[in-house]
């Protein structure tokens, strides 16, 4: 009897731990593949040139293969994107947890998290069709499709995340601090500000990042919106192509194996590092800031 | 058993004789007290006064905590709590709609059950209080907070780590901080809700033997499970049971000859 159950059991733990790996090799073989595609291109451009190099023309004879701008292109539309989406997230998410009552934060929140079961291209199709020609008009500028429509349509995207993570950091404050400090004399302002805020900062910053990763992994919007061209750019109203957009857009044409084939793969690597980077900060600041709430004795 | 009576029978004789020399400070009159609607506190008179440590006691759920935090309006945090009756402070309503409830607040400490430090520098814990009510001065500030965390007891052990974590501290440690936290803003009145329910002997010695001291500048009113520590610490005692105040008097009138049955029965620990 005994026997059996335990054979049951370690039938079950093996099934287990094969399901769970399952995720984690294909994770593994998706980056091999990555890279063995994308590695060839460095013996065609120095490692160097290919990241600092200013021309991207990779149909030109001879091609160049340089992403300097592209990588401008997406460091600045997140960049952008996120100085929208941060201060709107984050207050967002002081209203709901602080200020709103119960019942208001509770159609609130979800309202919000609705935002991100928008599909991105419907939100590059807005931007397109009804952000675009507003610009245009506006800012009397020769095409809506630049940089700060794709900041302001990503800035969409990432409000949810960076709302409802930080909304979950500082609903996850201790009670007792807020009412330390209001019994102390301070105002609620007060006591959000300078206690709240502090006490919740790593969850804040991990919801942030993530917003961030989020923005630069994002590939349809700025496919649709942000404008296509390979250029560094000199203003915000100028058309940018990131490196998703780069990659989405060319991977059809390029034959494969060649060298705008194995360069569009290396794009990926370096847009993998830079998505990889953002998730390993937010994981570090989450576990080293790591709130210790109430006092354990 | 005596029938529980409204509580201006309670008093005692001994009670009166204490008090008649010091001022009133905190007078609630008739105060019941409300969680949506479930009654917690029903019709309770009670008087504090000047220099007085006072001690509330009674079972889990009695409504002595939620007494105190009336006293400084904590309880206004709860939505759904409504008030009746009068508390007095110096003769003012403090739930008169004119009264600034931030000022009140500044004007009355609070020690929590559990120690609660800012995760901030044990500094800039005790600073908090300051900054809040306006005073910007450093030398000043470093001056009431080294005061503060004297008054505390605690400032020969945290002297040299002043601007380091509150959060590494022990737990006894952490509540004098609190209570330094609390004196630094000068308050006239320092409530406690059960504040060594966490602590380990050595440590709740301390913060009596604090009591003792404060009890000279501060009108306290300290809630408390412990039996020997009310009598250790207080001049009068208060035993609430079910939402009512059932018996006041001078703490040694309390336990030794109480008037009302249920008291002595709680304090011998027959029941609760």
């Amino acid at each position: 009897m005994a026997n059996k159950r335990q054979i049951t059991e370690r039938t079950m733990h093996t099934l287990f731990f094969v399901v769970a790996s399952a995720s984690i090799v294909m994770l593994f073989m998706i980056m091999i593949f990555l890279f063995m595609e994308g590695i060839p291109i460095f013996n065609e451009v120095s490692v160097k040139d290919f990241i600092f190099g200013k021309y991207w023309y990779p149909t030109s004879e001879p091609p160049d293969f340089g992403i300097l701008s592209l990588i401008v292109a997406s460091l600045s539309v997140t960049l952008l994107s996120a100085l929208i989406s941060i201060p709107l997230g984050i207050l967002t998410a002081i209203y709901i947890a602080e200020i709103a009552s119960k019942k208001v934060g509770e159609i609130i929140k979800p309202m919000v998290e609705l935002l991100a079961a928008l599909p991105s291209v419907v939100i590059g199709f807005f931007g397109m069709v009804l952000v675009a020609p507003f610009l245009q008009n506006i800012f009397n500028i020769p095409t809506g499709l630049n940089l700060f429509n794709a900041s302001l349509m990503l800035a969409f995207m990432s409000i949810p995340t960076i709302c409802s993570l930080s909304e979950d950091a500082i609903h996850s404050v201790p009670n007792s601090l807020r009412e330390a400090s209001l019994a102390l004399g301070a105002t609620h302002l007060e006591t959000i500000l300078k206690v709240v805020l502090p006490a919740s900062l790593s969850g804040i910053s991990t919801a942030v990042i993530l917003g961030m990763s989020r923005a630069i992994g994002e590939t349809m919007v700025v496919l649709m919106v942000a404008g296509g061209a390979a250029l560094i750019p000199e203003s915000i109203f100028d058309p940018v192509r990131p490196m998703p957009a780069s990659i989405a857009s060319e991977m059809a044409e390029a034959p494969f194996r060649s060298a705008h084939y194995h360069a569009l793969f290396a794009t990926g690597i370096v847009l993998f590092i830079f998505t990889l980077l953002f998730n390993i900060i937010a994981d570090h600041i989450a576990h080293k800031y790591k709130q210790v709430g109430e006092a354990t004795l | 058993m005596p029938k529980v009576q409204a509580t201006s029978s309670g008093e005692s004789v001994t009670y009166k004789e204490i008090c008649v020399d010091k001022p009133v400070k905190i007078e609630v009159k008739h105060l019941n007290f409300y969680y949506g609607k479930v009654q917690a506190l029903q019709d309770n008179s009670l008087d504090f006064h000047i220099n007085e440590v006072s001690a509330l006691i009674g079972p889990s759920g009695c409504g002595k905590s939620t007494f105190l935090r009336c006293l400084n309006r904590m309880n206004d945090l709860i939505s759904i709590s409504r008030v009746e009756g009068n508390i007095l402070l110096d003769g003012l309503d403090i739930y008169d709609p004119s009264v600034d409830v931030v000022m009140l607040r500044s004007r009355i400490g609070m020690v929590f059950q559990k120690p609660n430090p800012f995760p901030k520098t044990i500094f800039e814990n005790v600073a908090y209080g300051l900054r809040v009510n306006g005073f910007k001065n450093k030398t000043f500030i470093e001056q009431r907070v080294e005061e503060s965390l004297k008054l505390s007891a605690i400032w020969d052990e945290v002297k040299d780590r002043i601007h380091k974590s509150a959060l590494e501290l022990s737990g006894g440690q952490q509540q004098r901080v609190c209570i330094a936290r609390a004196l630094a803003v000068e308050p006239e009145i320092l409530l406690m809700d059960e504040p060594c329910s966490a602590l380990d002997p050595i440590a709740t010695q301390k913060i009596e033997e604090l009591i003792h001291q404060l009890k000279k500048s501060f009108t306290i009113i300290i809630v408390t499970h412990n039996m020997q520590q009310a009598a250790r610490v207080s001049d009068i005692t208060a035993f609430f049971y079910m939402g009512r105040l059932i018996e006041k008097g001078g703490t040694d009138t309390i336990f030794t000859r109480p008037k009302l049955k249920q008291t002595q029965d709680y304090i011998t620990g027959r029941f609760g």
